[in-house]
């Protein structure tokens, strides 16, 4: 299958080892990766702070990048970037009242998978040859579990990785308190959410966090490296593209 | 579609300390909130135990999605037709002996109490827990006015004795525990036995000698009501306690406070609401006491029957397509409890007797957002947008797509004024997401962080507004490559 990678503002820029990851175990799989040149990022940042007319734009170029692009299937390795794509930028073509752009953003938004869907769903796999001998909790992430009701993928997924420890994160559907922008204009109450999220991951004693969107990890991880905690956060994609002759460190 | 009612618009000044208005943004009021660690304890136990019980029972029916459905299904319809249901109400509570008012605003629905209350003599009445009459601060008023108001459900009476805010829609004491109820108990109550320890049963012993002697000597309750039926007249109280029973069957008279919002069609719809109000509020499969009461029943009951069916901004939010969604709400509070925001904060945080993800959407709602000073302008921001209290919702309210659209309301109607950081942040934003030279510009830029960060690469001290994020997080140096380099650099045979 040709598959369009999304890697999404966050991943291009700030955490490229897990659209890398990504890359790698699609190759991996015997698929045909392709990079759509000039896209940028979803969007989700300005709609979720309201300025949904700054949004427009961002939407419009991700639709057309992605609608011209060719491609069976494209993947992001994030719910809430996939959970934007899905159910907002038809919201925000709507409100501004362009009915071709609204056309498009669902045309783009039905072939546009998370990882883990992507990989089960279409994909059909669960097993993906990786080998990962670390103590693992999974933190499934808001947007992945709510908004697009991945259920159980990422952890179908994992408990097939050979050598893998996986422990249960208690409270784990509860929020991180990232929430984007929120966590700049309620920061108190993030960073609140943060040290109860960040007390359940120690409570396991793992060395590695891990979930299926960077965002929340960059939360997470930063509130592990604040506390000098010794836990790691690793990408589920990292974790899925590990195997034996290219194992992959907790970053 | 808009539903206009005729009750003009009533824009309400900032009144300090209004029930529905509080005195400073959540992010402040948060901040005071978060620095007690009784209160984060208090209620991260309760919240805790709720959600707990109420998984379990909701789990027990195997129809609680089309359940759902159903109920949302049938607040949609109220929604569309309310003018005229709200006639078919008056018509048949009036056919049963009751009087029906009319209030557009918190002010009138006070004066019609008051002059009802004035008319029988009394000056102490007893009250049933009810939100609506919170939302117009009745008690306040009628203490103005000589009457006293007495609080008979148990949380609520700890509340008042306290001389303190309800916290929760449903529990409004959830940020008091056992210890901090029996002080306020010694201190507040007439004839409380010596030694009265912390156990609940002799709170519970405590408080019901204490209304018990309010029950029998009252002569006018005031309640709210959970339900209208339009089809009967019949009005609708659900309860744990059994004191509401004590208020809408021992007074001669009772007067009843109800938003308009909450009627319902038909009698039988109650089999809906019925399953699903007690299982999302208190994780019951049926609360304890269910009371009807259609107009008088002469040798039986309230013999002087009234109800006053407040508008108070509820005509605007129904014209509104966030506003009409919030109305469909029954004030079971499973989305405060689900709420991640909520459980750190509590609800006095939220400065409105609404308080929680519905509260954040229906305060500014009844209220209307008057610029970036109000308070309320800052309620829709008050979530991390996680979904948890969508799910929760037992009539279905989209609450994070209704708070994403009324912050979009907030930027609007800013726009045109003087443009802050974040409005300046944000076209900045756009302007170099929407373009991919300009992204990858932006992306060398980010190099600097490298060198910001040092040695450890990781970056512990930002300038404001990122400030915000270094209080409490590290964030990690940007890597060397971004992805598209590398991308670049091992496909040179897409670079035609």
């Amino acid at each position: 299958m040709r598959i369009a990678i999304m890697a999404t503002c966050l991943g291009d820029a700030l955490f490229p080892d897990v659209v890398r990851a990504t890359v790698t175990l699609l190759t991996r799989l015997g698929h045909e990766v392709v990079f759509p040149a000039g896209q940028t990022c979803c969007g989700q940042m300005h709609v979720n702070t309201g300025y949904l007319k700054e949004a427009l734009p961002v939407v419009r170029h991700h639709v057309e990048v992605f609608s011209e692009a060719d491609y069976d299937v494209a993947v992001a390795p994030s719910g809430s970037c996939v959970g934007s794509v899905r159910h907002q930028h038809a919201m925000v073509a709507r409100r501004a009242g362009d009915t071709a752009l609204t056309e498009r953003a669902v045309a783009v938004a039905s072939r546009t998978y998370e990882l883990s869907e992507l990989l089960v769903d279409v994909l059909g796999v669960t097993d993906v040859g990786a080998y990962y001998p670390h103590r693992v909790t999974y933190h499934p992430t808001c947007h992945s579990l709510r908004m697009l009701r991945v259920g159980d993928k990422p952890m179908q997924l994992l408990r097939a990785v050979e050598g893998i420890d996986l422990v249960e994160l208690p409270q784990a559907e509860q929020c991180c308190g990232f929430g984007g922008t929120f966590a700049l204009k309620n920061a108190d109450t993030s960073s609140a959410m943060l040290a109860d999220k960040i007390g359940n991951v120690l409570e396991v004693r793992p060395d590695v966090c891990s979930a299926g969107d960077a965002s929340c990890l960059m939360h997470i991880g930063g509130g592990l490296s604040r506390l000098g905690s010794g836990v790691h956060t690793v990408h589920l994609a990292q974790i899925l593209a590990a195997t034996r002759e290219q194992p992959v460190g907790a970053a | 579609m808009t539903t206009f009612l005729g009750v003009p618009l009533r824009r309400h000044a900032h009144a300090p300390e209004s029930p529905l208005r509080g005195t400073e943004s959540f992010p402040q009021a948060a901040r005071r909130e978060l620095a007690n660690p009784q209160l984060r304890a208090n209620l991260a136990h309760a919240t805790a135990t709720i959600r707990a019980k109420r998984a379990a029972v909701v789990g027990e029916l195997a129809d609680w999605e089309a359940l759902r459905d159903s109920g949302s299904a049938i607040k949609a319809d109220v929604m569309a037709r309310l003018p005229e249901l709200l006639e078919q109400f008056e018509a048949a509570f009036t056919a049963r002996g009751g009087t029906v008012h009319w209030a557009a605003d918190a002010d009138e629905a006070n004066r019609i109490v008051t002059e009802l209350v004035r008319a029988t003599g009394a000056d102490e009445v007893i009250k049933i827990k009810s939100m609506a009459t919170q939302e117009i601060g009745l008690n306040e008023y009628l203490e103005e006015q000589g009457i006293a108001a007495v609080e008979t459900d148990l949380a609520e009476l700890i509340v008042q004795l306290g001389h303190d805010k309800p916290s929760h829609i449903l529990v409004p004491a959830i940020h008091r525990n056992r210890t901090e109820i029996r002080d306020i108990f010694v201190s507040e109550m007439t004839g409380v036995v010596e030694g009265l320890t912390d156990d609940p049963r002799e709170l519970a012993m405590a408080a019901r000698t204490h209304l018990r002697r309010k029950f029998l000597s009252a002569r006018v309750a005031v309640s709210g009501a959970n339900f209208g039926i339009a089809d009967t007249g019949t009005l609708c109280v659900v309860e744990s306690e059994g004191n509401g029973r004590m208020c809408l069957t021992l007074p001669d008279t009772l007067i009843t406070v109800m938003g308009i919002e909450k009627l319902l069609p038909t009698f039988a719809d109650l089999e809906v609401f019925l399953q699903l109000l007690p299982r999302s509020s208190t994780g019951e499969r049926m609360n304890p006491y269910t009371s009807l009461w259609s107009g008088v029943t002469p040798g039986d009951g309230p013999q002087d029957l009234h109800v006053v069916l407040l508008d108070n901004g509820r005509t605007n939010a129904l014209a509104d397509e966030v506003g009409r969604a919030a109305l469909h709400c029954i004030r079971c509070s499973a989305c405060l409890n689900v709420c991640p925001v909520y459980e750190r904060t509590g609800g006095h945080a939220y400065g409105s007797v609404y308080p929680g993800p519905i509260g954040a959407v229906l305060t500014p709602q009844l209220t209307g957002m008057q610029g970036h000073d109000d308070p309320n302008a800052s309620l829709p921001y008050a979530s991390s947008l996680c979904g948890a209290c969508y799910d929760a919702c037992p009539v279905k309210i989209n609450i994070p797509e209704l708070l994403v659209e009324l912050r979009a309301r907030s930027v609007d109607d800013e726009r045109g004024g003087m443009p802050g950081g974040w409005d300046a942040a944000m076209k900045a934003a756009s302007w170099v997401m929407s373009d991919p030279k300009r992204f990858a510009a932006a992306e060398k830029g980010l190099q600097l962080g490298r060198i910001v960060a040092g040695r450890d690469r990781k970056i512990s001290t930002l300038p404001p507004p990122l400030s915000g994020w270094t209080q409490s997080r590290d964030l990690p140096a940007p890597p060397a490559q971004t992805f598209r380099a590398w991308w670049r650099e091992t496909h040179p045979e897409e670079q035609a």
